[in-house]
């Protein structure tokens, strides 16, 4: 059987091709080959439908010297998701490598050579892990090729051990140094040649290692910067050296859109070690990737540009931030609101509603409320960038070095092959550092040191001053009952500014990326359903944080359906399977989604067999149905999200002061084939407590558009204290589906999961986050 | 001017009495293991140790540093702190890893001081470190692992 073959056995051929849908019939269509490159590639979805698609020329990715190292190139940014190590260890499986003479090489941006680089959207190890296994395969061959030709031998009777080529009749054996050379002058096998690996022979992809609840199983393979990191070695941003290096620092307007009016830089030009005071031209709104403009302070130190902006006198000119110079949350959470009790813009729609809910025996409503966050990464964003001889070259922790790329240029007025974006270890990124504002930045106060590097740092002020926030969320729901406790109608208005306002003239309505995560895509079979989104308008930069919308879509629905099986009397557990309805395969476009995380629907639909088992895992797991205990509580919660499943039980215990405990987590996560489980485990262990930041303390407020909150003191995210006692990750194994995201899919349940167990230990309801003190009142 | 060691090695530096201990490190000494998350003491990411205590070097000027500084570059050569690393590497804890050298710090200054912790002491002891990947139930399972403690996650 050829690897082709194989590929379509596993990712194709086992889904139903069409479930009768409008627009199916072209996606049957597609070519052979393209189909037989699998899962994810149909040039419409997945990597072949992104800017610069895939890439899997050996000659690209793997490098092989005469010593036996093996180079592997990773195009994707690393932000702590560990892709450094899962995506090379994919390559070096299938290569057949020693994990010990494995390196890892950091591609430049550069979507023309290395396919495409956006580190977002949860999509790495889905996109790339068969170009990466296909990259490898052919390396191998290539080096199996060349020893036969080395021995006279048919290829046949050749086969890669571990990092060597053995001759299987006669048990002669090549190190893979010593093949380097002669394979590398070899034509590379075309795609119908290769012969990817079995399973069974396969080392490290899908092998459970690390810590696995509790218990090492085994501490090899090591993640590839594991030494570096805990030594102090790492590269992050603005750890690269340089001999001549100025640090700069910009005020920024305090408003989204206001500029600078006038400024006196006296005091600060007097600061020791302060060389320069310039202006940087903002581009007024809507902002996207661009600078919110201000004035830059270059200094000899990070801490002289520093003290230098706290000595400058500016006057910052707000007309041009028109009404987001009145930007208040208090006033904009009641207008939200207002709006949420008038009908909005229908995005999807089935039965008679308005019938539903007035036949009703019973109704259930809530308003939900979700604040600004920021995605605040420990390291705060910085870039350094060098402007010489007509070319720019950039050091920069950034998700996405071709945006960074074609962005810097464009400020410089450079092509963008004249620019060169070297992309350093992210210290978290969360979808801050997906846009690349801050190398912008760099690069304009840059040219005015023509020939010196210079770096810009943000101090964590700016950073959540200045963010592309999460969007504020209301949420309104309303459900009718039967007498049985049924669902018969369902109602859901979602408001929130959109992302679109940060590229276009504020839209004030949610786009189809924004409403398919997990708004039109609500899995529950309901009789009578209308969604709505009246509009809401953008005052500050939004932009994407770890999982996006289907943080505030998953906290209302989630909430909202433990609130109907309240208002049941029914189990939690029993009443959402029943909502479920029976296990079935729900096809984007048939509820209104044309967009499903980019990937095919035929692939990825919505499994509800697959939501149902990860329910009953994290629930078995947890103990559901046992007796909790006096002031504790067991709490549900789920959602599909980049096109993976989660389910998350919380037990907590409040005790008579109001003080939260979370005593454990139970999840379960279906994400279809798992490259890495160690990294996956490691993703979703993370998720939870950064999903309990999100229930309990994260949030940024504005008055007369101004952030309210500017470091850790008063922006809350966890801390040890706060993280569950235990925490159990229960990986659902389900190798023979396509295979989805892992970074983002996680976090969307977490919220509504502890404020659903709250609700089971006290009888209080949570609607607005974050809970703050809503436990003491 | 000023004299630190750091590392076991003396630096006469010209710099101001005032300027945080964290940028001479970084800026000047050209140490880039230890990093700035806050400056204010907040999250722990520049924590080094002076004479074997953990100190925040964001908030620490560099006319208060007198005495033996160590940073993170120098745990490998410390038998707790290459005992602390070596279980951070074992239980795979680091996911960015942009704090864990303020972890790794702060740890091992707690074992140091307390060899045998117990869970709340480690809890308490570590509170003052941020980790936005929210790798703390490992963190905790190392330092019972680097304190002979099996562990726990």
């Amino acid at each position: 059987m050829s690897a082709d073959d194989k590929l379509l056995i596993a990712n194709v051929s086992r889904r139903r091709f069409l479930m009768g849908l409008a627009g199916g019939s072209a996606l049957v269509l597609a070519a052979r080959w393209d189909v037989a490159l699998g899962g994810n590639e149909k040039a419409q979805f997945g990597a072949g439908a992104m800017p610069g698609g895939w890439v899997d020329d050996p000659n690209v990715f793997i490098h092989i010297e005469a010593d036996g190292i093996v180079t592997i190139v990773n195009n994707r940014s690393e932000m702590g998701q560990g892709i450094r190590t899962s995506l090379v260890m994919v390559g070096a499986d299938e290569l057949g490598a020693d994990w010990d003479q494995v390196r890892v090489e950091q591609a430049e941006g550069d979507h023309s050579k290395y396919g495409n680089q956006n580190t977002d959207g949860s999509r790495s190890m889905r996109h790339w892990y068969q170009p990466m296994r296909r990259a490898a395969a052919a390396a191998r061959q290539m080096l199996e090729q060349a020893a036969a030709n080395e021995w006279g031998v048919p290829v046949s009777e050749v086969q890669a051990g571990v990092h060597t080529i053995i001759h299987t009749p006669s048990g002669k054996e090549l190190g893979f140094g010593d093949l380097a050379a002669k394979a590398r002058e070899l034509d590379v096998p075309g795609r119908n040649a290769l012969v990817l690996k079995r399973d069974d022979e396969l080392r490290f992809v899908g092998k459970e290692t690390g810590l696995i609840n509790g218990e090492l199983k085994s501490a090899y393979p090591k993640a590839i910067d594991g030494e570096d990191i805990v030594t102090g070695k790492a590269v992050y941003g603005a750890d690269v050296p340089f001999e001549d290096l100025l640090y700069a620092v910009i005020a920024r307007p305090p408003v989204y859109g206001a500029t600078v009016g006038d400024f006196d830089d006296t005091e600060a030009l007097k600061v020791p070690g302060v060389e320069k005071v310039l202006q940087v031209e903002g581009t007024g709104q809507p902002a996207g990737f661009s600078p919110l403009g201000g004035i830059a302070v270059v200094a000899s130190n990070t801490w002289a540009a520093m003290e230098g902006r706290k000595a400058l006198k500016i006057d910052w000119n707000l007309k041009p931030a028109g009404d987001n110079a009145s930007y208040t949350s208090a006033a904009y959470r009641e207008s939200l609101e207002k709006a949420a009790e008038q009908p909005g813009k229908v995005v999807r729609q089935h039965g008679d509603l308005d019938t539903a809910l007035e036949n009703a025996s019973e109704r259930v409503s809530a308003t939900y409320y979700m604040p600004h966050m920021a995605q605040a990464p420990m390291e705060p964003p910085v870039a350094t960038v060098r402007i010489k001889d007509g070319k720019a070259e950039v050091w920069a922790p950034v998700q996405n070095p071709q945006a960074t790329r074609d962005t810097v240029a464009g400020r410089l007025g450079l092509d963008a092959k004249n620019v060169t974006v070297h992309v350093t270890l992210l210290g978290g990124g969360f979808g801050r550092k997906s846009k690349p504002d801050f190398a912008i930045e760099a690069a304009s106060i840059a040219e005015a040191f023509k020939g010196r590097p210079v770096r810009l740092q943000w101090s964590r002020e700016d950073d959540i001053h200045h963010a592309y926030y999460h969007a504020v969320s209301v949420d309104y729901l309303e459900a009718g009952l039967d007498n049985n406790g049924q669902a018969t109608g369902w109602l859901h208005r979602t408001l929130s500014p959109s992302i679109g306002s940060l590229f276009a003239p504020d839209p004030k309505h949610k786009g189809e990326f924004e409403l398919g995560m997990g708004f039109n895509t609500m899995p529950f079979s309901v009789p009578a359903l209308r969604l709505e989104n009246p509009p809401a308008p953008a005052h500050v930069r939004i932009g994407w944080f770890r999982s996006v919308y289907n943080l505030p879509h998953a906290w209302a629905i989630q909430s909202f359906a433990h609130e109907m099986a309240v208002a049941a009397g029914k189990d939690h557990r029993d009443y959402v399977l029943d909502l479920l309805g029976p296990d079935r395969e729900i096809h984007n476009l048939t509820v209104g989604d044309g967009w499903n995380y980019g990937e095919d629907p035929d692939l990825h639909p919505i499994d509800i067999g697959r939501m149902r088992k990860v329910i009953e895992r994290a629930t078995s797991e947890a103990g559901w149905g046992k007796s909790p205990g006096k002031n504790r509580g067991l709490g549900l919660a789920f959602h599909h999200s980049f096109v993976s499943y989660t389910a998350i039980v919380f037990d907590v215990e409040v005790d008579d002061q109001g003080e939260l405990i979370i005593h454990r987590a139970d999840i379960a996560f279906d994400c279809g084939p798992q490259a890495n489980p160690e990294r996956i485990r490691s993703q979703l262990e993370g998720a939870i407590v950064m999903g309990i930041g999100i229930a309990l303390q994260s949030e940024v407020t504005f008055e007369d558009g101004v952030a309210q909150q500017g470091n850790f003191d008063k922006f809350l995210i966890p801390r040890m204290p706060d993280a569950p006692k235990t925490l159990r990750v229960h990986l659902v194994d389900n190798p023979d589906e396509a295979m989805g995201g892992v970074g983002e899919p996680g976090l969307p349940p977490v919220a509504p999961a502890l404020c659903n167990a709250i609700y089971a230990a006290t009888g209080k309801r949570i609607r607005r986050l974050p809970v703050g003190d809503q436990l003491k009142a | 001017m000023a004299t630190l060691t750091i590392n076991g090695e003396r630096y006469e530096l010209d710099v101001p009495d005032n300027m945080p201990l964290l940028w001479v490190i970084r800026d000047v000494v050209g140490l880039k293991g230890t990093k700035f998350g806050c400056g204010m003491s907040q999250c722990g990411a520049c924590t080094v140790h002076l004479n074997g205590t953990a100190i925040r070097s964001c908030v620490t000027p560099v006319s208060a540093a007198s005495g033996e500084i160590t940073t993170i570059e120098a745990m490998a050569d410390d038998p707790v702190g290459s005992k602390v690393q070596q279980a951070w590497l074992d239980l795979g804890v680091a996911q960015c890893g942009y704090c864990q050298g303020g972890q790794i710090m702060n740890a091992t200054a707690l074992l140091k001081r307390t060899p045998n912790p117990e869970t709340g002491e480690i809890v308490d002891a570590m509170a003052g470190n941020l980790c936005r990947c929210g790798t703390y139930n490992r963190i905790l399972a190392a330092i019972e692992r680097a304190s002979g403690k099996e562990g726990e996650a």
